[in-house]
């Protein structure tokens, strides 16, 4: 590959990539995304290849892994264009007949289609499936169609013509002004105007300057900042260079978790490739602008997401954050002027350039502009990630979107934010979803994560879920966030231990009110809101903790016991062999159990084995 | 200086030359030092402070900060229980409890026979997946109690 010296040689080469692929020939997709690649996505993928060498179709048919589509739940995905003929929960087995029936003879494979829950329907098209309907898949929507290896995959879908924009028909200073205008604003939690931060740092004294990308996503349950950098690494690199060109950086940096091996991986292929094609390095596109990328693997530490903490990991100390008195945009990475965004505010940036500000600024609410993608998980029948325009209703996403909670069970809250953000209650479903309503229901977007729980969550057991792991994570430098939080951790452990006495609600109140108020980042001043959020919504939970040493949802070890339901167990045994303790015993054939309390751990493996509901915890 | 310092000061040296010794990469470093030895040995991290002229107790800090590090020996098999919040509220815990129960140790131990290493981890973002147990790196998803046994037979 002869590295590409200008916008007309970019364009050239996009042209005749377009030129060598047929529109209509048959092109299988395979979800290589980390969920379905868990469910077993490469057997199937080998599947394809060893029956297509077999039926000697290699010339007729191409098959592409991609990264993740976003329908987790019913993964492995397969998708056949240009038909868009979607198959779910597909195994190595079903390929033969997948090759057959639906390449060769044009008909669909009926029991690997989705049935619609709602209307029973089978539906053989990918964008009829209700998961996808409703999303505006904007950023994440290319996730499906490419090879994130392959960059003439994505050069083939229009990749890096922003970056060929910018470089050769826009000021620096323009490219700020119209992001600003776009009115984009960070995806990374912090909701701060992108634009503005852009201006801050080139603004900023200095000759040496650094753009990082922050791929550390540590927010449990979160992962759609895993997903871009795994399924289309080069927009977010395009994203990068675009800003790097507007900051006045030359060098910058990803930080990825080394807990996404394959995120790394990708990211490094993509780095290389951009490079040989002249992309990234020196003399870009032969504009004279210079950029170069490099990775850093974060340690694994959930403070390291914030900026400061973050810099100094990448300086080879121990990450702990430092407070702000001067922004890191004026003195960040070695002292240097220094812009951090979050993987999908960089991937919102190319779609910003090819498409204008004020298209942009048409999606959305009045403050919150564009897409978000959310990562749905929990209680909730579709999990995946979903983008949707900003202010969309939680209970569209819930309900129409991910199918609503499974099992017929009660919805109870759901948490947005990640570990610091809030519980949101039924009560506040119709609230449209961006950055200001959800901090004003008392939690925040954070990056993206979307936790739904149902009737048989505590919420006491989740408050303290979350108090214990930002415990674990705080790095200790400030006395608030390390000994306020072990001592709110004590409280709700007393509670959920039944040992809960009258005030404590109060006193995590006001506890809380001192971490907020004092702590030196903001995973200490965040950190109380899944307890304040929780106490505001659910304090009748809390006060059945504490006054009738009782946990509603069953969750609470030690105040809850396990009952066999006399009328439903047919005496099968199954309990009996799963019990660790003995505690189970078989008095007379075909009769009810026997459950002996004394020896009962609340191990939960009885329930988990009984398939008639004969076991209750109350 | 016996044979097996030698060895490491090679490995290590290698290692640092692949990041051109620069300070900065100290984080990713130790992590190809560990993916090397299974741990991060005290030799080894005395290379690297030599090899980068930074002060071994700032590399002893960084390799304690960090939970991904381990200063003792791990065994042949590494788990990690995702406890991220959804397979939290999927019943994690009771997964984690079997385990401790099965294995007879707790989360950052190792057991005596050097078979199994017990670590939780905050999320590995297959959430659909929840409860997720990771056995040197492939994915057991839907887990239940019942299911960890036959899990931990698979390895020997």
């Amino acid at each position: 590959m002869t590295s590409l010296g200008s916008p007309d040689e970019l364009e050239t080469l996009r042209k005749s990539i377009i030129k060598s692929r047929d529109p209509n020939k048959p092109c299988i997709t395979i979800c290589g995304g980390t969920g379905c690649h868990s469910f077993g996505s490469e057997k199937v993928v080998a599947a394809f290849r060893q029956e297509i060498k077999t039926q000697k179709l290699g010339a007729k048919i191409d098959v592409r892994t991609t990264g993740c589509h976003g329908f987790c739940e019913r993964g492995p995905l397969v998708v056949i264009n240009p038909k868009n003929i979607f198959y779910q929960r597909v195994n190595a087995a079903d390929v033969p007949e997948i090759i057959t029936e639906t390449i060769v003879n044009g008909n669909t494979v009926d029991r690997l289609l989705y049935i619609d829950p709602g209307t029973a329907e089978k539906i053989t098209h990918e964008h009829e499936v209700p998961f996808y309907k409703k999303q505006k898949r904007l950023v994440f929507g290319n996730n499906g169609n490419i090879a994130p290896t392959v960059i003439e995959d994505y050069l083939a879908v229009g990749g890096y013509a922003a970056l060929s924009k910018v470089l050769f028909k826009m000021s620096p200073e323009a490219v700020i002004e119209e992001v600003k205008k776009s009115g984009l604003r960070g995806r990374g939690g912090g909701g701060f105007p992108t634009g503005i931060k852009w201006q801050s740092c080139r603004k900023a004294e200095g000759d040496t300057k650094y753009i990082i990308c922050n791929c550390d996503e540590g927010d449990p349950g979160a992962f759609m900042d895993r997903s871009l950098m795994e399924g289309n690494p080069h927009s977010v690199l395009e994203g990068m260079i675009i800003g790097a060109y507007a900051i006045g950086a030359h060098q910058g940096y990803i930080y990825v978790r080394n807990e996404y091996p394959l995120a790394v991986r990708n990211a490094q292929i993509a780095i290389k490739q951009a490079e040989e094609h002249g992309l990234l390095g020196e003399n870009i596109l032969g504009s004279g602008f210079d950029f170069n990328i490099r990775i850093s693997r974060g340690g694994g530490a959930f403070v390291c997401g914030e900026s400061t903490a973050l810099m100094a990991s990448l300086e080879g100390k121990v990450g702990e954050p430092r407070a702000k008195y001067v922004h890191t945009v004026e003195k960040g990475l070695w002292d240097k002027p220094t812009n951090l965004n979050n993987v999908e505010t960089w991937a919102n940036v190319p779609l910003i350039i090819n498409e204008g500000a004020d298209w942009y600024a048409k999606i959305g609410t009045p403050k919150s502009k564009g897409t978000k993608i959310f990562s749905l998980t929990g209680k909730i029948n579709n999990t995946g990630l979903v983008e949707v325009p900003m202010g969309m209703t939680l209970r569209e996403i819930i309900y129409d979107i991910g199918g609503g909670i499974p099992g017929g069970k009660k919805f109870k809250a759901v948490q947005t934010g990640g570990p610091s953000g809030g519980c949101i209650p039924e009560s506040s479903l119709n609230l449209p979803v961006d950055f200001d309503e959800l901090a004003k229901v008392g939690s925040m977007m954070g990056s993206g994560g979307m936790i739904v729980m149902d009737e048989n969550t505590c919420m006491v057991d989740i408050a303290r879920y979350f108090i214990a792991f930002l415990e674990g994570e705080s790095c200790g430098k400030c006395v608030p966030c390390r000994e306020g939080l072990k001592r709110m951790q004590q409280i709700l452990t007393d509670i959920s231990e039944g040992r809960g006495k009258n005030g404590d609600v109060e006193l995590l109140e006001r506890l809380s009110a001192a971490i907020i108020d004092s702590s030196l980042c903001a995973l200490g001043s965040t950190a109380p809101n899944p307890v304040l959020s929780t106490i505001r919504y659910f304090r009748d939970e809390y006060e059945a903790h504490i006054k009738d040493k009782r946990c509603p949802a069953g969750v609470c070890k030690e105040l809850i016991t396990y009952r066999i339901i006399d009328e439903k167990c047919p005496g099968c045994g199954l309990c009996v062999k799963a019990c660790p303790q003995e505690a189970i015993t078989l008095v007379q054939k075909k009769k009810p159990v026997v459950l002996d309390q004394d020896k009962c751990i609340k191990c939960g493996a009885c329930y988990d084995v009984c398939e008639l509901g004969a076991i209750e915890v109350k | 200086m016996n044979i097996e310092g030698k060895k490491v000061t090679k490995k290590v040296g290698s290692i640092l030359d692949n990041y051109q010794r620069e300070k900065g990469m100290l984080v990713s470093m130790l992590q190809d030092v560990q993916a090397e030895y299974n741990y991060l040995p005290k030799d080894a991290l005395m290379e690297v402070s030599q090899g980068l002229d930074v002060p071994l107790s700032r590399v002893y800090s960084v390799a304690t900060f960090f939970k991904s590090f381990s200063l003792k020996p791990r065994g042949r098999h590494l788990i990690n229980v995702c406890l991220g919040t959804a397979c939290h509220v999927r019943g994690a815990v009771r997964i984690l409890e079997k385990i401790e129960r099965e294995l007879g140790i707790n989360p950052g131990e190792t057991t005596e026979d050097l078979k199994f290493t017990l670590e939780t981890v905050n999320c590995v973002g297959a959430c659909a997946l929840g409860p997720i147990v990771v056995v040197d790196g492939e994915y057991s998803g839907e887990m239940r109690t019942d299911k960890v046994i036959p899990l931990l037979k698979k390895y020997d």
